[in-house]
């Protein structure tokens, strides 16, 4: 692209009074050689905002470096079409005038070191500008069907959803006839207002519907065999009866449930030792097939105890809450009462779990005279003389133990995700955990994968959707439920997190929205989530790869396929443009056409080091918390040193190690990430990025033994987007450290 | 729809949907209808989006800052020209007509223009002071103020009280950017669409009808939603646990669970979140206070799926006090400000009385929809006052039920996706 750069400078919000801008301008049509620069008393006003659009129609300008406020304000006047236009902001405002020391009094000098920064910032940015492109968008997937996997509740409603919203699904169940687990219930809790009474199960409706909707092609007793491509173009071999028939997708929903906890492990609650003890799931099916009655002789029942919380709650099975065993409970004591009017239930539990308007439905068991509610911890299942089995507890009320009799106990058993349990023999022949077992992660998968026989992706980086943890997968669960990391492929309902149908039928509907933009957005050639619309995308200079493997292993989305030889394969629709690849890459070969290793090393290369003793600290700035943190410290008209250079990034994880080497030996003094939190409750956007970065950190203390630099030159900070109390002090004491340890000696060499 | 076939060839008000409420609900149920092809027209009655999520100190369980994920969507909002953002804005009148929505939007003067540049001149020379409804009166502002420092759109506000008064006018002369206008009147815009989804939210239930709490005179009692802001680094104490009444960090603290929730003559559901949100506002208090005694009171903890975790995080720690009972009477000794409590104590089978520096109401949650309407248009509310789904009438977040925020954002996904098959309905309607 042939580019004509124009750089225009504000004065305006009080930069003028902190910095000299004619002085800016100056050194931009000079030195720097830019052959339009501009100022303007209020570049955002409409005459600005007018300016440009001049400069772009009639001076044919499409490269703008605009230096003025933070990026985060003043859109509209400055947003421009990326495929034609490059555009770099200069963030004069926030992060200089307003974060450091305000105008001095009349006949002082303005201060020297805060317009240092200035023009550094201002050099920085066009050094950038000079080498972005425009946006060159790899519109490669249109397939807009959309694959739900699960014939289930959660399956079936997230495809009649797509349905219903004018796209085409396939559903892929692995038995001979829909409905899932939902097919084994009796009767459904309430899910409408009032909230008092039994419902029927949806599941036959919702059997029906989907049978009959013409959008919707059903693959029974099928299963997976495995699933290639990507978003917008996504294959999937499916295997049913003995043969193969292909599929083609633009988006998944994996709905694959969940399984009722393995009671096998419950023997201290009787279970397989006493036949008086059932599950939650057996005594379901007795009273969906009429034969709810006293195990030892078939007559009526006189008593029932419910357990709750049967290997959930309980680090030594389920740490979690499977959420719907107090309601289930409250269900099933209803069919006993309405079929054996005089029986007496029992409600053994830790605390009664029926949040929102399910507690209508509480309050009308608490008011049912039969319906014996007992807080407690149980100590043991045995028997009494008359074969009834008898439940001691720790009886809160009673502040003792007490013994219950019963004729019937049943467990009241948890839900684990299907994508925990291990399928048997993998895809590949190699040898998993038998059907049903937990699966621990094997050796030759990442540890968060599990070989569960779910999706059977042909992705380098492993067959299923990492999970974060209990075998639940990896998403940002409170602001992006949806967010997985296998990009395209949306988990929904009780694989999520433990819910109810009711539940699992609204987070189907959201699953389906999020499916159905992300093969409107791919056929666009626009990222999704969270950089949604980036139409740039990651270009390979593959000549100088080493098959390294670095791209292909950290993607934290599995963006990368293997060519068998070492050579990474990108699939750019699943590509997010968090640029980790392009921090891990050793040979710098991945770039965007917005960012690149070169750009930010021509950023670094611009910063100007005084031969003096005066100090020059580096800072990389995660784009979404720590540079709107920095923002804040001016908004607030904090102080923090003039001596550092703000590169931000669009995840820390992007850091090329490279940077580093360039800035240490060409005199800058220190380097400081700020990046967000990683570990269990990570807040990094791009989930891995600031763990990687701490990672290649660990790294990079070989290159400053090489350079014979002190470790403490290069720091890592976790911050949070509302740090911004604490940046000044990171920043300054940061400095310190610096100053104790003296200049770097590469200065002026 | 066929591969390749271009969506959307009907009209553009077939694609437009009205988001009424810019808060979690509202802005997810935006941004997630946008990116699908709509248009969306998203209407808020503050001077800012992110309505009470923004205003939470961190959420459970990440115990992660709200402002994080909001950056996320406001960028998201920023990108895409489909979204038409009115704040300081409500839904005046809804008429049906053709199977549309006539929709006429009421918005209030804000006083200061779209040219703002969040220079903070006005604020700097205004000298009246109000108190900061951002932090639910907790602490003052300045009549021209910035919502709040993370506030989108990123734009001061004048409070009518500086109309014709001298302060106004030198706010107005402050401005560099000619962006003060104190001569605004309300004015009105007129859309059309095909659906509405209704994420107005919720309000806390009113503590002054929990007459036995002595809510108001008692000093050093405040609401859940007033200690979020108070645990707020943001907020006006700066995070720090004050007492309100001489401003000293506290050094015990009782949350009072179930405070008009699961009670018969207020709210007989159970609000869901509260006993999560005092369990992680527990949390961290004992983080940042490490002599702090703190206590909950409560009827059942319902930390239910993976926030069973937190739960269980803070029984481990073993510093809180977790007591099941209901706490009935409180009074305050006005001398020392301290508050007692009285509570059943079920594990003692008796009265249990406490003396704390502060306490918190774990006031329920109350759906908007239940106290306000949408004018001229009918909504389904159960007995509740909850939210029910109409054909092109949709609730998303605690409209339709108490939700905390990761239910919200889900519920919000899939209030967009009713309004794509909404959308779909009329369109095929249209074509035949």
């Amino acid at each position: 692209m042939e580019k004509k750069l124009a750089v225009y400078l504000c004065s305006g919000c009080g930069i003028g009074e902190a910095i000299r801008v004619d002085s800016l301008a100056k050194l931009a049509s000079g030195e720097l050689k830019a052959p339009i620069c501009r100022t303007s008393g209020q570049l955002c006003g409409p005459e600005g905002a007018a300016q440009l659009q001049r400069d772009i129609a009639e001076e044919g300008v499409n490269c703008l470096v605009l230096a003025a406020c933070s990026p985060r304000v003043s859109w509209p006047a400055f947003s421009f079409d990326p495929r034609r236009i490059v555009s770099e902001r200069v963030n004069l405002r926030e992060q200089v005038a307003w974060s450091h020391e305000p105008r001095p009094r009349e006949g002082e000098q303005l201060d020297e070191d805060i317009q240092a920064l200035a023009e550094d910032q201002l050099r920085m940015g066009i050094a950038r500008a000079r080498l972005m492109e425009t946006a060159e968008p790899s519109v490669e997937g249109r397939d807009k069907r959309v694959l739900v996997l699960g014939g289930g509740v959660t399956g079936l409603s997230a495809a009649l959803n797509v349905a219903a919203a004018g796209y085409e699904a396939v559903l892929v169940e692995r038995e001979e006839q829909l409905g899932g687990f939902a097919r084994r219930l009796h009767l459904g809790y309430p899910r409408s207002a009032p909230y008092t009474e039994l419902a029927p199960s949806p599941i036959a409706a919702l059997v029906e519907e989907t049978e009959s909707c013409p959008r919707i092609e059903i693959h029974r007793s099928a299963t997976i065999q495995s699933i290639s491509g990507a978003p917008g173009m996504f294959k999937a071999r499916i295997l049913r009866q003995g043969k193969t028939v292909e599929e083609g997708a633009g988006a998944i929903i994996l709905a694959a449930g969940f399984e009722p906890y393995d009671p096998r492990g419950l023997e201290e609650l009787g279970y397989g030792r006493l036949s008086a003890v059932v599950t939650s799931v057996a005594f379901e099916e007795l009273a969906a097939r009429g034969e709810l009655a006293r195990p030892s002789d078939g007559g009526p029942l006189g008593s029932v105890a419910f357990i709750q919380c049967a290997g959930s709650r309980d680090e030594r099975h389920l740490a979690y809450c499977s959420s719907i065993c107090c309601m289930n409970s409250l269900k099933q004591a209803l069919y006993v009462r309405e079929r054996y009017p005089d029986a007496k239930i029992y409600i053994i539990y830790k605390d009664m779990r029926t949040p929102g308007q399910y507690e209508h439905f509480y309050q009308r068991a608490q008011e049912d005279e039969g319906i014996f509610f007992a807080q407690g911890e149980v100590r043991a299942v045995g028997q009494c003389e008359d074969g009834r089995a008898l439940v001691e507890l720790d009886s809160v009320l009673h502040r003792e133990r007490i013994g219950l009799a019963a004729d019937l106990v049943v467990l009241a058993t948890g839900m684990v995700p299907r994508t925990a349990l291990g399928e048997g023999p993998g895809a590949d022949g190699s040898e998993g955990p038998s059907k049903g077992e937990p699966a621990p992660a094997t050796a030759n998968l990442p540890s968060d994968i599990v070989r569960s026989g779910t999706l059977n992706l042909d992705y380098r980086q492993g067959p299923e959707l990492p999970s974060l943890k209990y075998g639940f997968p990896d998403s940002h669960f409170i602001c992006f439920p949806y967010e997985s990391r296998r990009t395209g492929i949306f988990a929904a309902g009780s694989v999520r997190q433990p819910m109810d149908m009711a539940a699992c039928m609204r987070d189907a509907r959201g699953a389906a929205l999020k499916a159905i933009q992300c093969v409107e957005m791919v056929s666009e050639g626009k990222a999704l989530h969270p950089r949604s619309g980036d139409l740039a995308s990651p270009k390979l200079f593959m000549q100088r790869c080493t098959q390294c493997k670095r791209c292909t292993e950290e993607c934290p989305f599995g963006m990368y396929d293997d060519d068998g030889r070492g050579n990474p394969v990108p699939n750019p629709t699943r590509c997010r443009r968090c640029g980790i690849c392009m921090g891990s890459c050793p040979e710098r070969i991945i770039s965007f056409e917005d960012f690149s290793v070169a750009m930010v090393g021509a950023m670094i290369k611009a910063i100007e080091v005084p031969e003096e003793e005066t100090l020059r600290i580096l800072v990389f700035a995660c784009e979404n918390d720590a540079y709107p943190a920095l923002d804040m410290v001016g908004l607030r008209r904090g102080r923090y040193n003039p001596f550092v250079r703000i590169v931000p990034l669009r995840c820390i994880g992007s850091l090329n190690l490279v940077w580093i080497a360039d800035a240490l030996s060409k005199g800058i003094d220190g380097i400081l990430l700020l990046g967000c939190k990683h570990g269990e409750d990570y807040q990094c956007h791009f989930i891995q990025g600031s763990a990687l970065a701490n990672e290649r950190l660990g790294k990079i203390k070989e290159t400053l033994d090489r350079l014979m630099l002190e470790p403490e030159r290069v720091r890592i900070e976790q911050v949070e987007i509302d740090d911004c109390d604490r940046i000044p002090a990171i920043l300054d004491g940061f400095l310190e450290t610096i100053e104790a340890i003296g200049p770097n000696p590469y200065k002026g060499v | 729809m066929k591969e390749g076939e271009p969506r959307g060839s009907g009209p553009e008000e077939r694609r437009t949907l009205l988001v009424v409420g810019g808060g979690m609900a509202g802005i997810t149920a935006a941004v997630e209808a946008a990116e699908a092809g709509c248009t969306v027209h998203l209407v808020e009655r503050e001077a800012y989006l992110g309505g009470r999520a923004v205003r939470h100190g961190q959420y459970f369980p990440k115990l992660c800052p709200p402002t994080c994920g909001m950056e996320i969507n406001f960028k998201r909002i920023k990108n895409n020209p489909r979204i038409h953002v009115h704040t300081m804005a409500e839904v005046t009148e809804v008429r049906e007509a053709k199977g549309a929505y006539e929709v006429e939007i009421g918005l209030r003067p804000r006083y200061v223009s779209s040219s703002c540049t969040a220079c903070g001149r006005c604020a700097q020379v205004c000298r009246t002071e109000i108190p900061n409804p951002f932090d639910y009166g907790m602490g003052r502002i300045k009549a021209a103020h910035l919502p709040h420092e993370m506030a989108f759109p990123m734009r001061y506000v004048l409070s009518p009280e500086l109309v014709g008064t001298e302060d106004g006018a030198a706010c107005q002369a402050a401005c560099e950017q000619g962006a003060i206008d104190l001569e605004m009147t309300p004015e009105k815009v007129r859309v059309s669409c095909s659906s509405i989804i209704v994420a107005t939210g919720w309000k806390p239930y009113d503590p002054a009808r929990l007459e036995q709490t002595c809510f108001g005179s008692t000093k050093n009692l405040i609401t859940n939603v007033m200690m979020e802001r108070l645990l707020a680094p943001g907020g006006p104490t700066r995070g720090k646990i004050l007492r309100p009444s001489d401003g000293r960090e506290a050094r015990s603290v009782a949350f009072c669970q179930c405070m008009g929730s699961r009670d018969e003559r207020h709210l007989k559901y159970c609000s869901g979140v509260c006993c999560m949100a005092s369990l992680k506002q527990a949390h961290l208090l004992e983080e940042r206070l490490p002599d702090c005694e703190i206590h909950i009171f409560y009827i059942d903890l319902r930390a239910y799926g993976t926030y069973e975790e937190l739960l269980a995080k803070v029984r481990s720690s073993g510093r809180i006090k977790l007591t099941r009972g209901k706490v009935g009477k409180i009074t305050e000794d006005p001398l020392s400000g301290e508050v007692t409590l009285e509570a059943e104590d079920l594990a003692r089978g008796a009265i249990s009385r406490l003396k704390v520096d502060m306490a918190v109401l774990a006031l329920g949650m109350v759906p908007s929809t239940r106290a306000e309407g949408i004018p001229g248009l009918e909504l389904d509310l159960d007995a509740d006052g909850f939210l029910v789904d109409g054909p092109r009438v949709f609730g998303a977040g605690c409209v339709s039920r108490p939700s905390d925020v990761a239910m919200t954002v889900q519920d919000s996904t899939g209030a967009a996706l009713a309004a794509l098959a909404a959308i779909e309905a009329i369109e095929a309607a249209a074509q035949r």
